[in-house]
Order: C-alpha cells, then structure tokens, then sequence
C-alpha cells in the first residue's frame, strides 16, 4: 500500500489537526507524505550522499585535470622557443581540443554518451565512477580556464624571482606562483563548486539515485508534486548558502598577507 | 682559457627580439671580486644584458662563461649556476604569500637542502646584518620600498652567491629610502662580492665601482675607472650622455 487515503491519514491523526482549515490540513498531508510515510526522508538522505560523493569526486578531478591544462597551457604561451617546445605543442593542441569539445557540447549529452556508449556502468559503483568521471571531465574544462586566468595574473617579476634562486619551473610553479593564484581565482573556483553541485542533479539520466531522482521517485509514489520538489529547491538551497559561507571564511583567511 | 680570477666571460653576447636587435655583440670579462657599473639610456640593452648573464633572457648569439663553464649551452644546467648568481630587480618582487624569514629560507631549504634550523639562522643572521632582524614574521606588504629591497639583498644572499646582478635596484624607491639600499650595497662590495650593477646613481658609480661601463646601442662604448670614466670619457655618445645626467 504506497497511497495513502486523505480521508483515512486524516481520520488517524489528533484532534487539534482535524479541526485545522482544509488547506493546511491538505499540505500537512503533504508532508507526511513526503517525509514520513513508510520513512520516506530516507530517499532524501540517501540521494543526498550519492550527490556529495558525486561533487566531491568530480571536484578533485576536475581540479587536478584543470591544473594540468592551465600549466601546460601557460608553459606553452610563455616559452615559445625552448628545447621541449614540439613535445608542449602536441599537449597544447590536445588540451585545446579537449576544452573546444568540452565546452562545446551540454553536459547532459556527455552524461548519455559516457552513460550509454563509452562506459555503459552495470552496477552502481559503476554508475557513481561513470557520474564522477563525466562531471570531473566536465568541470576541467572550467577549472583550466579559472586557473589560467590565476595564473597569468600573477607579475612575471615573482616566476623571474624564484628562477633567479635557482628553483626549476615546477619548483617555483608550486611554491611562489599556485599559492598567489589560488587566492585570486577562489571566488571563481567557489562558483565552479556550485555549478558542479548543481549540475550533479542531471547524473539521473545515467540511472544514478542522487537527491533529484529520489525526489521524482516520491512524486511517483505520492501523485503530489508540490512538497518533493520545492523541499528539493531547499536542500541544494541551502547546501549552497553553506557552501558560499565556507568559501568567505577561507578567502578571509587567505588574505591575511595582504594589509 | 681564461685566467684563474676571471669569473664572468662574454663572448659577442647577442640578444634580438623579433626585428629588434637590442644586443648586438657583447665582449667582457669580469673578475672575482669586481664591482661593474652598467650605465647607458634607457633602452640601450643594459637591463637585457643583466638578464642574459643568468638566462632570464635567452641570448641568441655569443657565449657566456661562469667559471669556465658554457652557461649558453642547451646542456648546462641553468638552474645550478642560477644558485651561484644572486639577483636583485627594480620591483622588489618578494613573494608576498610568504613571510620575511620564509621568503629568505624557501630556496635554501629547497636547493641547499639546508634544516629549517640551519636556514633561520642563516637568515636571522643576514638580516641583522641589514638591521631588519624585528622584521623577520612580517609579511613584504607591511615593509617600506627601501626595507622590501634591502630584505630582495639578502634573500638572494641567503643561497651564499659568488656574484650577485642587480638590475636597477633603487630606480623604484622614493628618494629618501635610496641611501639605504645603496649602503647596503657599498658594504656588500667591501665585503669582495663580485657584483654586476645596473643602475642611474652616478655617485655609487663613482664612489664604489672599480670598472664603470657604458653600453648604447646594443655595444659597449665604453669600459674605463670611475676616475677615467667621468673625468675624461672618450666617445662622444658618453659625454653627450654625461652632459645630461651630471
């Protein structure tokens, strides 16, 4: 029995309820519905943890694959006439291709091509690699581009000062040139976050349980569109208020150097 | 091929960007212990020489030897020799994510593999030396343009050099914060640096060089004492040039 009667929920329920304006008594319903009939807040919860294991996972790839790109792009733009300069431009071109295709197609229709032709996942470690992957190859793209900008704001005078020390370009890349760059692209890699958190919501077409399709499975369970879906709008709501909160109380503490 | 005490020798040293050609065939020879003042116009290649003696600036013709050693060749490893060549720029550029003492000990932790112990102390050591030592947990943004230069001395001094470039190091500063860096500077030569300057104060040229040279157009016109260099110059570019500046 998943349909539970109006008039039997309400013939169960205490007194001060029943004498309640039909309306309230109907979102009520609602509710109850949604969250607690047969212990349905645990479709929510567990969504929410396929959604957070698909953001993070994503997150750390694309910002290792965005990393990589960004320093082979600026190495590229910045020592044209090196001894290693035939081996950076096969990379740059690769890297350019792979942010032109990227970018240039939805990421619902990688999420099926990955889903569907290149990976086609069995079992749902397999679907949660298959989200993880799309969404991280995705998300670098981005991240390439955020973390190139960071890169090249920073004045050439600091690369020149860490070289002149005698430190390699790896060696100054990491120690002098990332740690100035992260500050200044944090707000721009904060939204990237956000979008990623978001865009985990597309992962069911590939048949993922993340908090988006469990909210459409107590819509088909209930008939009742209405509470699923906006308490869906408030959970990723309120995710992102933290997750903005978070990101302001780490810029404050990166600019510490700065007076 | 060079005499024991020759440290720095350069070979038609060439140096064009694009159609530019802004070094047009370099000779020099530098001694241990020699302090050489580079002075000539603006855009006349002094600065692209400097850069080019540590490869901050490919050359693309001539040889530069340090210690002998082919520092122009593809097979040198540039970043050994960049650890004996200490630099100091016009800005600064301290690494300003870092504190005083962390910017002094990054390199030499990293290169020297010196302890962390060993590089404070270092560090501490020098920059009392430059009267800075209270200074030491301050970030470059709370420090004056004469304090941020003086700690850029003794950053590059941390990594022990055997010569030591500087590229127009007081031309940032406002005039009353000069006189330090120059002291610094002056105390530095005493003390048998080897020391390649580039710089516009005629009288650090005159008091603390011991060769003075002055390049325009690509060329050395000029390479004299102090003495001879402001008394008696013998291009007409130089005392076209001195005319102006003195």
């Amino acid at each position: 029995m998943t349909i539970l009667n109006f008039a039997d929920w309400l013939a169960s329920t205490p007194q001060w309820i029943q004498s309640m304006p039909q309306w309230l008594q109907t979102f009520l319903f609602q509710l109850y519905q949604t969250f607690i009939y047969q212990n349905r807040w645990k479709f929510f919860t567990d969504g929410l943890k396929i959604t957070f294991i698909v953001t993070i996972g994503a997150l750390i790839l694309g910002v290792i694959i965005g990393l990589i790109i960004a320093i082979i792009r600026t190495a590229h733009d910045s020592n044209g006439s090196s001894k290693s300069f035939f081996i950076l431009r096969f990379l740059n071109w690769f890297c350019n291709l792979y942010l032109t295709v990227i970018r240039g197609t939805p990421m619902m229709v990688q999420l099926l091509i990955m889903g569907f032709v290149i990976m086609v996942p069995k079992t749902e470690i397999g679907m949660i690699v298959c989200g993880i992957v799309t969404l991280g190859i995705n998300s670098g793209a981005y991240v390439a581009e955020i973390v190139r900008s960071g890169l090249m704001s920073i004045n050439v005078g600091q690369s020149e000062a860490g070289r002149s020390l005698g430190l390699n370009y790896a060696q100054t890349m990491w120690h002098i040139i990332i740690p100035q760059a992260f500050k200044n692209i944090l707000p721009a890699l904060g939204n990237e976050m956000i979008t990623l958190l978001k865009d985990t919501s597309l992962v069911s077409v590939i048949a993922l349980r993340d908090v988006t399709k469990q909210a459409q499975n107590i819509v088909s369970k209930t008939y009742q569109a209405y509470v699923p879906y906006i308490s869906l709008a408030i959970i990723y709501l309120v995710i992102v208020i933290i997750m903005t909160k978070l990101l302001g109380i780490l810029e404050r503490r990166l600019r510490k150097s700065d007076h | 091929m060079t005499t024991n005490d020759t440290i720095i020798k350069v070979n038609g040293l060439k140096k064009s960007f694009g159609d530019i050609h802004v070094l047009k065939g370099i000779d020099i020879e530098i001694k241990k212990g020699e302090v050489v003042v580079v002075i000539g116009p603006s855009g006349s290649g002094k600065s692209t020489f400097l850069r080019c003696l540590n490869r901050l600036e490919e050359p693309t013709g001539g040889d530069i030897y340090i210690n002998d050693v082919n520092i122009t060749d593809p097979k040198t490893d540039i970043n050994l020799h960049r650890q004996k060549m200490g630099m100091v720029f016009q800005q600064f550029n301290l690494f300003p994510h870092m504190t005083i003492l962390k910017n002094m000990t990054l390199a030499p932790i990293k290169l020297l593999k010196k302890t962390k112990a060993e590089a404070n102390k270092n560090a501490h050591e020098l920059l009392t030396r430059v009267g800075l030592d209270d200074k030491a947990n301050s970030y470059p943004s709370q420090l004056s343009g004469g304090q941020k230069q003086r700690v850029a001395i003794v950053r590059a001094l941390a990594m022990n050099p055997e010569v030591m470039l500087f590229d127009e190091p007081t031309s940032a500063l406002d005039p009353e914060m000069v006189g330090e860096v120059l002291e610094v500077m002056k105390e530095l030569a005493k003390s048998g640096m080897t020391m390649v300057v580039v710089t516009h104060e005629m009288g650090f040229a005159r008091e603390v060089a011991d060769r003075v040279i002055f390049i325009d157009e690509g060329v050395i016109m000029e390479d004299a004492s102090p003495e001879e260099f402001f008394t008696n110059p013998k291009s007409s570019r130089l005392k076209d040039f001195l005319s102006k500046v003195l």
